[in-house]
């Protein structure tokens, strides 16, 4: 399998003052080819769940209808990623180009940043920079508006239909797909939803081209994207890096040395063991990350991580449907259960299988990855749980 | 012509219309697929997962009820991977669920029960999460019981509650293990802008929203000697009780229903019909005399159109969403208050029986008639006019627990008095009824002739649309009437209050003119009303319709003004529509509420 060595790059937080003149160019180029061009860089979502943006752009084009929306998913919520926080207050123009650009593309007149609550402390800067481009987006006749929502803290309104059910005005929750938002998205329109980063590496690709991004990554994983490092590091913080490197490398990198897990791609990611560090590639091919690297030394009772995350799934879980809504409490009292004797170590067994149904049963993606966290701990640290 | 996808469904091809879902196609080939959440008056909200299937190729099971059917798509019902989750799904709803089921209303009537008997889910293998819930009982109304220890989150409720009836008493509030359905701040049911309708109870798969029963406080009014217990049967009763005891959907068991009673020792078995044929003629009346006052006497008081004032649920939710639009309200007490009103005064006259001895029950399809029967305004004999109502389901329960085989029934008729019904009075129990027989009276009032329509039957008003109109030219007018001569008189037909609701928009905004229109909470009128038996669908709702036309057609009566108990009550107790006494017995008044 391909890798890449841990190398650290420089795209996403360059100065964003050269932006417009990305966009005024790329208004000039045919739409049908700025979409090839975004297929051909291999570009995937960068919120996690890695579908083509190319291809998500295309069929939002494709799709009948006079109106459509962008969306801009800033919902940042997935526990250990603060990557869009910074992207929004260093160069909110690279994603709002990148709206732009999605906006002329599918031709949307309208554009939205949902922005999760707890980030509204940036929003009175980001209004003036929308209210600035705006005025551009006018002199360089596209007609696009862009325009703010908030969110109100649920985490499941990360997820894009519940995240346009609020924008609704209605209860976040995820909705029956398909039909997907592309065709029947935000009040039932042709929508593009996607992650701030996202938007961001769509205004990179248009300006330095498809040919030089895929310098970057792997076949499966082009390009790079930011890391939120956290936990038991020798370094936090936010660092840009070339997708497809090692775990390995990465804890190398990053590790206090005592390294003996990385939860890789928040809660609703995997727990991956110090045993695995070198066959683990970050990435679409290996383990995907919305950006969420959590590092945890020999201090960690892992049985206390994985409380700590099945206490968050059991609480931020919508509650509609039966498998996620019941099947969290369940799998939070039941390792509850197993530590304090109540119920044998072989109960863990009738977890994993519970956490295996809600991973094929859930409505949405919140349901069906809870048990990702939850199979790659018991399967790794099964004496911590039980012990 | 649709366009037609082909897939198989266990290996068995079949081919549907573009659009369909996999449990529609599996319904084709006669494959039952569980369900729970889904409901077919309901939109797909695909949120139990218990009709989860396996599409090969695909890493996810799919909601069955949820997806469309694609070309070439091959779907397991039955797999390894689907039963396994299947039964998970089943046994996680019941680690949340009080599933003391022996203690349960709705023992024996339960989807959830059915399926854990289906799955063989004896051996509980996750927690029981109950006691950790403090789950709580609202009894706050007298209508319905909310007991969210029984509530498995389907949202069959909150969609009845905003899809068919635009109320929206009941939503899903909070998230993850929190998440429940409660109402407006969690206030309780009676404090809210719930009309009683018990729709929600008619589609809740289990045990969570279900009636107020008054069952044992009949019972003890039968067993006490002191006391004479007169019941009246509200007209869809007759054609909807058979369901739950025996016969097919569509069964008109009216005979055997009054001998039930009798059996069961009510003192007098009577008919809300007749009652009903009285509300036609002091309605008639009254949108007559309204009709004159605003076209001879210029009466800007008098409001057009007039609205039906029979179903309590349409009574509170005008009040709560259109108090403006109160003066509209015929003033006429629904049948079963005209009824009891009339058993503590003229029936005790008449059997000379002292009207605190009397205890009114009513047999209604109805549960917002059991928050009716408690409205202060509702006492005008002097005590409370119906003291019990019972819903169809609740009668059901007696004639089992009496041990009567309703089926072996011979046919009995009604006492007389207040026993005899016209065509008119039944079809009441269906949505345009009313309409109907107030159109078959007054157009004969005012012309002498007979309705201008095939065999008395106004088809236009018939059927399910959600809102119907209907035209009737009146001509060649009787000398007293002349300001008629030529009016085409314009009506209105709205049942489900989400029909209301757009109805009155559209009224209250000048876009629609009528002179009468008749709004019906419950989806078919009556027929399909909070009290009858469960399940309801529309199928079923025909069935009940075609009944009670047939039932009408059947009667040797057809018109209200010709019944004579009615005729003779008017001779000996009441003078004519719209006088003194009828005024202070048969009408009432309607208090302005708030939506919060």
């Amino acid at each position: 399998m391909e890798t890449k060595k841990l190398t650290r790059v420089d795209y996403i937080f360059r100065p964003d003052n050269t932006c417009m003149d990305t966009l005024k160019k790329s208004l000039q180029r045919d739409r049908d080819e700025i979409v090839l061009e975004l297929i051909d860089s291999g570009l995937k979502g960068r919120g996690g769940a890695g579908f083509l943006t190319g291809l998500k752009w295309k069929l939002a084009k494709e799709a009948p209808g006079d109106i459509k929306y962008v969306i801009c998913n800033a919902d940042e919520g997935e526990p250990g990623t603060f990557k869009d926080r910074e992207i929004l207050d260093r160069v909110p123009r690279r994603v709002f180009t990148g709206m732009a650009l999605c906006g002329y593309v599918i031709g949307a007149k309208e554009g939205f940043l949902y922005l999760r609550a707890e980030y509204k402390f940036l929003a009175p800067k980001l209004k003036t920079i929308m209210a600035e481009m705006n005025e551009e987006f006018k002199k360089l006749g596209l007609d696009f508006t862009l325009n703010i929502r908030y969110g109100s803290g649920a985490y499941v309104c990360g997820e894009e239909t519940a995240l346009i059910d609020s924008m609704e005005g209605r209860r976040g929750e995820p909705r029956n797909k398909p039909p997907f938002p592309v065709t029947e998205g935000y009040l039932n329109k042709p929508t593009v939803v996607n992650n701030v980063e996202t938007f961001v590496n769509c205004s990179i690709i248009m300006a330095i081209g498809a040919e030089e991004y895929k310098r970057f990554g792997t076949d499966s994983s082009r390009g790079f994207k930011l890391f939120s490092v956290s936990g038991d590091c020798s370094k936090e913080g936010i660092y840009e890096l070339e997708l497809g490197m090692l775990l390995s490398d990465f804890v190398e990198e990053f590790g206090d040395g005592d390294t003996k897990a990385v939860q890789v791609g928040g809660a609703s990611g995997f727990c991956v063991p110090r045993k695995k560090f070198n066959q683990t590639i970050i990435g679409f091919e290996g383990i995907p990350t919305g950006g969420s690297m959590k590092i945890f030394n020999s201090s960690r009772s892992m049985y206390h991580v994985l409380h700590n995350y099945l206490e968050f799934f059991e609480e931020e879980s919508c509650g509609q449907c039966t498998p996620c809504r019941v099947g969290c409490q369940q799998l939070l009292k039941g390792i509850e259960a197993v530590k304090s004797k109540k119920r044998p170590p072989s109960y863990l067994d009738e977890l994993v299988k519970l956490a295996k149904v809600m991973k094929v049963a859930a409505k949405c993606g919140l349901g069906q990855s809870v048990g990702n966290a939850f199979v790659s701990i018991v399967d790794n640290f099964r004496e911590e749980i039980v012990y | 012509m649709a366009n037609m996808i082909n897939l198989t469904i266990n290996n068995i091809p079949v081919s549907v219309e573009e659009g369909s879902t996999i449990l529609e196609a599996a319904r084709k080939l006669s494959i039952r697929i569980p369900t729970l959440c889904n409901h077919d008056d309901l939109c797909v909200a695909g949120n139990c997962r218990v009709c989860v299937v396996e599409q090969i190729g695909n890493r996810t099971l799919q909601a069955a009820c949820a997806t469309p059917v694609r070309e070439n798509m091959q779907i397991l019902t039955n797999s390894m991977m689907v039963m396994q989750a299947r039964k998970t799904i089943i046994e996680l709803l019941l680690s949340e669920h009080n599933a003391d089921c022996t203690k349960c209303y709705k023992n024996g009537n339960c989807e959830l029960q059915d399926l854990s008997n289906e799955y063989r889910t004896g051996n509980q293998i996750y927690i029981d999460l109950v006691p950790s819930k403090h789950y709580t009982i609202d009894q706050s109304s007298p209508s319905l019981i909310k007991d969210d220890s029984k509530c498995i989150r389907c949202q069959r409720c909150v969609r009845t509650c905003s899809e068919l009836q635009a109320v929206s008493a009941l939503s899903a509030a909070y998230k993850g293990a929190g998440m429940k359905i409660s109402s407006f701040y969690d206030r309780p049911m009676h404090e809210v802008v719930c009309t009683n309708c018990g729709q929600c109870i008619n589609r809740c798969p289990t045990g969570a929203l279900t009636e107020r029963n008054y069952i044992d406080e009949v019972w003890n009014a039968i067993y006490d000697p002191t006391k004479h217990v007169v019941v009246q049967t509200a007209p869809a009763v007759r054609v909807a009780l058979g369901e739950e005891l025996g016969y097919d959907p569509g069964a008109r068991v009216t005979g055997k229903l009054v001998t039930a009673l009798r059996r069961l020792g009510f003192d007098s078995v009577l008919d809300t019909d007749f009652t009903a044929d009285l509300t036609i003629m002091e309605e008639g009346t009254e949108l007559l005399t309204r009709l004159k006052k605003v076209l001879v006497d210029k009466d800007t008081s008098a409001a057009l159109p007039m609205f039906t004032s029979c179903s309590p649920g349409w009574i509170k939710f005008i009040e709560h969403t259109f108090p403006e639009l109160l003066p509209h309200l015929s003033t006429c007490k629904s049948p079963q208050q005209m009824f009891g009103a009339l058993a503590k005064t003229y029936y005790a006259q008449k059997k000379g029986i002292n009207p605190k001895d009397i205890v009114s029950v009513s047999i209604m399809p109805c549960t917002a008639k059991k928050f009716e029967a408690t409205r202060p305004e509702m006492r005008d004999s002097g005590f409370q006019d119906v003291d019990y109502v019972l819903t169809t389901r609740e009668l059901a329960i007696m004639i089992k627990q009496a041990g009567i085989e309703f089926m072996k029934l011979d046919d009995e008729d009604y006492d007389r008095f207040m026993g005899e019904s016209s065509g008119a009075g039944v079809i009441f129990g269906a949505t345009g009824g009313v309409m109907e027989a107030a159109l078959r009276t007054a157009y004969e009032i005012v012309t002498g002739r007979e309705v201008p329509f095939g065999n008395l039957n106004i088809t236009p008003v018939r059927g399910m649309e959600g809102i119907k109109e209907a035209e009737v030219k009146i001509e060649n007018v009787k000398p007293e009437w002349s300001f008629l001569e030529g009016v085409t008189l314009k009506v209105a037909i709205a049942h489900g209050l989400a029909n209301a609701k757009r109805l009155m928009t559209a009224i209250r905004d000048g876009k629609v003119q009528y002179h009468f229109v008749e709004i019906m909470a419950c989806p078919g009128g009556c027929l399909g009303g909070g009290g009858q038996p469960i399940p309801t669908n529309l199928e079923i709702r025909k069935k009940r319709a075609e009944a009670i036309y047939a039932e009408d057609e059947n009667l040797p009566i057809r018109k209200s003004h010709e019944n004579p108990e009615v005729l003779q009550i008017y001779q000996e107790f009441l003078g004519e529509p719209l006088s003194h006494t009828s005024h202070e017995l048969l009408h009432t008044h309607y208090v302005p509420r708030k939506r919060y």
